[in-house]
């Protein structure tokens, strides 16, 4: 068993646990998009961020990639961690504003302004339905393309691709959507087995779900 | 000399090959070294070097001068270099048409070529012998200095100045702990960046217990401007070679990997030809001179990524995956290269092995810092006088570098700032020129050591749109694999291209500070998390040139097209027309002989016609 200090409490878990995993077993919440039980850690969404070492001389890292330490000191909601998460969400919500997802987390963790220039992406390359073709169905129908900026998510050479059998799995796993709701009209590489024209926020709150004003979700949703 | 064709199969023969080419060296001290590095081969070194062979030929003189086509000689402004040795004359931008004075006058009857001395900009004095150049004079040349003499595609030139010596005694008489030990006592840190000590790495590595470990020589030197690595493989490639297979017995590797980016195809052939030459001679391979250590090199060429710098990110581009980091821990140490333990170190760090090790630990401290021993190459560029590589003890002031050796700045123009640490250091402002160059110090000021990048600015540079530049150099190099590293910068980036077009509020100026500092604090590997840098160091430095920008819609120092203007004083126009003339977008009208107007709508700020015109009538607001 390996001991550390999980906000001031003494707590022992198993070699090789996650911060996450042993906050989570202990019953400390910690905000995660590109995370999922049943998935390998991918360290890519940043929201699961925790501070650990001496204050002074303490950095923040991603708990659902760091492994549990011998005598480390973990602190998962420092005013560090929650100004940092807090200005992580706004970005979200600035980048990919017609997730529930990320609507939910913004409530949840009391984000309540954008002051980063509004702008509609549809996915925000946390990996997971990448990672859930390949884990989970074996399936590498979908990849990382380009670099940076450029970094998208497709089949190999952007053609309809033999691996997917239309599980619908990506979709299911996604927290933007992206995959959701294109419909087989759209050109799109990705499989297209679902036709899903609405945001998915609409069927559970209608237009009221987002305080966003205008909600920029159902605005996504009308101009298709 | 047998062992250069048989190799060689134990140490005294080792030793025997040195003594005689050491012998031979002496006997052969008429020669001419013509840098054969990139700067001086684009003023056309390649073509110079042609003419002297022929030459000497005609002239006979080919068996007693031999001709040297070394690596950087550093002062890459003054190209083509030649110096002539054993007097050591330094002839600076050689031309084809000088040759023949050169052989005629110097090789023949010991005379000197006035004028291709070079010349003291400062004093005006003619100086003849390289080493009294204030450009050397200020320097200490450990890592460089055999770049005078030696050619770096022969291994028998390396041999006969010592080289392999300290390999030598490693195997003779050291052992892994020994070797570890003396990299401690010499305070030796990483050059490639962090300035991590190397003997951690080393002790972390060699005290993994596993069947295969690997070294790897990290080669990628992506920063803009950069070439002490490049220089290092293609002017002394078996000064690194000796290094990794010193720390490849140290930390008990049988395979060291040197990872070198595309863009250098000659260090890759130089690195390349110094292989095959160290394996002909026995220094490579099965049972190294009867000492029962093996250990193999090859070269993995990369595809030319920043971020295949990084040393994680490396690993998967040798493994042949997408170079991209990854969340460490595990360590490298523990888990690298084909998952098992792996030490990763610079070029430089490398170079400096052989001579800590032939030295003693204990003399080669005596330069540098308390925390950091030996020398440091800068890659000195941007406005000073005398720009190329230049090597310096560790904690030398960067004062003493931009103006003792780099003669301050060119033109006349006043210090701005020095820009130290590659795209992700930072910009120091004049009052921290007292600063020593020390990865410690300069990190506290807000700046890095990174790999040894040094760009000088004058007063003629804008703070915001340099930080502009280098962010728009890391956003286009990050991986995209951390959200705050790719929106992160993409949206400082937007925000600092707001400011340098006078469309910002101080209000977004505050949340890009606040910004830079999450990017900082948030992201996985070095580039995210030093990618703040630029903009951060700038805000600290230079805060009010910010403010300008952004609440009088003003650039300073006139560099942000959106907000300058170009103007003709009438008084002064006389209406030649030649600014009209030249104007590629026709925005600029008016009659011959009388005043000329530039139409604000369609100039696009190219300043052509600023530096057109003869009678100083346009000006720029
Ligand atoms: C984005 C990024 C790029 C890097 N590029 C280089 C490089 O080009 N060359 C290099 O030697 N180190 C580079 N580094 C530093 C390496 O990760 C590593 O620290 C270094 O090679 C270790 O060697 P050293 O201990 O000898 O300095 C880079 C780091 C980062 C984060
Ligand atoms: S499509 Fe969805 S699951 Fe896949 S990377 Fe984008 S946001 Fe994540
Ligand atoms: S910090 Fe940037 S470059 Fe580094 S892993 Fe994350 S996204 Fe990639
Ligand atoms: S859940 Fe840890 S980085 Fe996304």
């Amino acid at each position: 068993m390996i001991n550390f200090m999980l906000n001031g409490l003494d707590v022992a878990v198993e070699k090789g646990t996650t911060l996450l995993d042993a906050a989570s077993f202990y019953g400390i919440e910690i905000p995660t998009l590109c995370h999922d039980e049943g998935l390998s850690p991918y360290g890519a969404c940043r929201l699961c961020l925790v501070e650990i070492g001496e204050p002074g001389r303490s950095r923040l890292v991603t708990s659902c990639t760091y492994p549990a330490e011998e005598g480390l000191l973990v602190r998962t909601h420092s005013q560090r961690v929650v100004n940092t998460r807090k200005v992580i969400i706004e970005l979200y919500l600035a980048t990919c504003p017609s997730s529930k997802v990320i609507q939910d987390l913004a409530s949840r963790y009391h984000v309540t302004q954008v002051r980063f220039q509004q702008k509609h992406d549809n996915c925000i390359l946390c990996g997971l339905c990448i990672r859930y073709c390949k884990e989970q169905m074996q399936g590498k129908a979908i990849g990382f393309v380009n670099r940076g900026v450029d970094r998208r998510i497709t089949t190999p050479f952007d053609r309809k691709s033999e691996e997917c059998r239309f599980c619908g799995g990506c979709m299911y796993i996604c927290p933007a959507c992206q995959a959701r709701c294109q419909g087989p009209a759209e050109k799109s590489a990705v499989c297209n087995a679902c036709l899903n024209l609405s945001p998915p926020c609409l069927d559970h709150f209608g237009e009221t779900m987002c305080y966003l004003d205008p909600c920029v979700a159902c605005e996504q949703g009308r101009q298709k | 000399m047998d062992a250069l064709q048989t190799g060689m199969r134990s140490l005294p023969e080792l030793l025997n090959l040195q003594q005689q080419l050491k012998k031979r060296r002496e006997q052969q001290q008429n020669y001419l070294a013509v840098c054969g590095d990139t700067g001086c081969t684009a003023w056309g070194s390649q073509n110079i070097k042609g003419v002297f062979q022929k030459c000497l030929q005609q002239k006979g003189l080919d068996h007693i001068t031999g001709l040297k086509f070394t690596g950087c000689l550093g002062l890459c402004e003054s190209g083509p270099v030649v110096i002539v040795f054993p007097q050591g004359i330094f002839y600076q931008k050689v031309k084809e048409s000088d040759i023949e004075e050169i052989v005629e006058q110097t090789l023949l009857q010991g005379k000197i070529v006035e004028r291709l001395l070079y010349q003291d900009p400062l004093s005006g004095e003619k100086i003849i012998y390289a080493p009294e150049i204030p450009f050397y004079r200020k320097q200490e040349r450990i890592l460089l200095v055999n770049n005078w003499e030696i050619d770096p595609s022969s291994i028998e030139d390396y041999l006969a100045l010592g080289g392999y010596s300290a390999f030598g005694s490693v195997l003779a008489s050291m052992d892994s702990e020994y070797v570890i030990g003396e990299i401690k006592k010499s305070r030796l840190r990483g050059r490639g960046g962090a300035g991590f000590p190397t003997w951690q790495k080393w002790e972390e590595c060699s005290e993994m217990a596993a069947a295969q470990k690997y070294i790897i020589c990290n080669a990628d030197e992506g920063d803009p401007g950069a070439f002490m690595d490049r220089s290092l493989l293609e002017g002394n490639p078996h000064s690194v070679l000796e290094g990794l297979i010193i720390g490849g017995f140290a930390v008990g590797a049988t395979e060291g990997i040197i990872y070198v980016r595309a863009e250098y195809p000659t260090a890759v052939q130089k690195i390349r030809r110094a292989l095959i030459q160290a394996h002909e001679l026995g220094l490579l391979g099965e049972n190294i001179l009867g000492s029962g250590f093996s250990f193999n090199v090859s070269v993995s060429v990369g595809a030319g990524a920043f971020v295949c710098g990084e040393t994680s990110a490396l690993v998967a581009s040798v493994e042949g995956r997408v170079g991209e980091p990854r969340q460490k821990p595990p360590h490298l140490a523990e888990r690298g290269y084909n998952n098992c333990p792996t030490v990763i170190n610079n070029v430089e760090t490398l170079a400096n092995i052989p001579s800590i090790i032939s030295k003693g630990a204990e003399v080669y401290r005596r330069t540098g810092t308390e925390k950091s021993g030996g020398t440091k190459i800068f890659s000195l560029v941007g406005k000073v006088r005398n720009t190329g590589l230049v090597e310096v003890p560790l904690g030398v002031s960067l004062r003493e570098i931009i103006f003792d050796i780099g003669g301050g700045i060119k033109g006349g123009k006043a210090f701005k700032a020095v820009q130290t640490g590659g795209p992700s250091g930072g910009c120091l402002p004049a009052s921290m020129l007292d600063l020593p160059t020390d990865f410690d110090e300069l990190k506290a000021a807000g700046s890095m050591m990174g790999s040894g990048g040094m760009i000088v600015l004058d007063e003629e540079t804008c703070m915001v749109d340099l930080a502009r530049y280098f962010l728009k150099f890391l956003n286009d190099e990050s991986c995209g694999r951390c959200f705050t590293c790719r929106e992160g910068l993409s949206r400082m980036l937007e925000m600092v291209e707001a400011i340098t077009k006078g469309q910002s509020s101080m209000a977004e100026f505050a949340l890009l500070k606040e910004l830079a500092a999450v990017v900082k604090d948030s992201t996985m590997c070095g580039l995210g998390q030093t990618g703040a840098n630029p903009v951060l160091s700038t805000i600290r430095y230079f805060a009010e040139e910010y403010r300008v920008h952004i609440e009088e819609g003003r650039c300073p120092a006139g560099v942000c097209r959106d907000l300058i203007q170009f103007q003709i004083n009438t008084e002064l126009c006389n209406g030649c027309g030649a600014c009209r003339n030249k104007c590629p977008v026709e925005a600029i009208e008016g009659e011959a002989k009388a005043p000329h107007l530039i139409r604000a709508a369609l100039c696009t700020k190219c300043g052509i016609c600023l530096e057109t015109c003869r009678y100083n009538a346009v000006i720029k607001l």
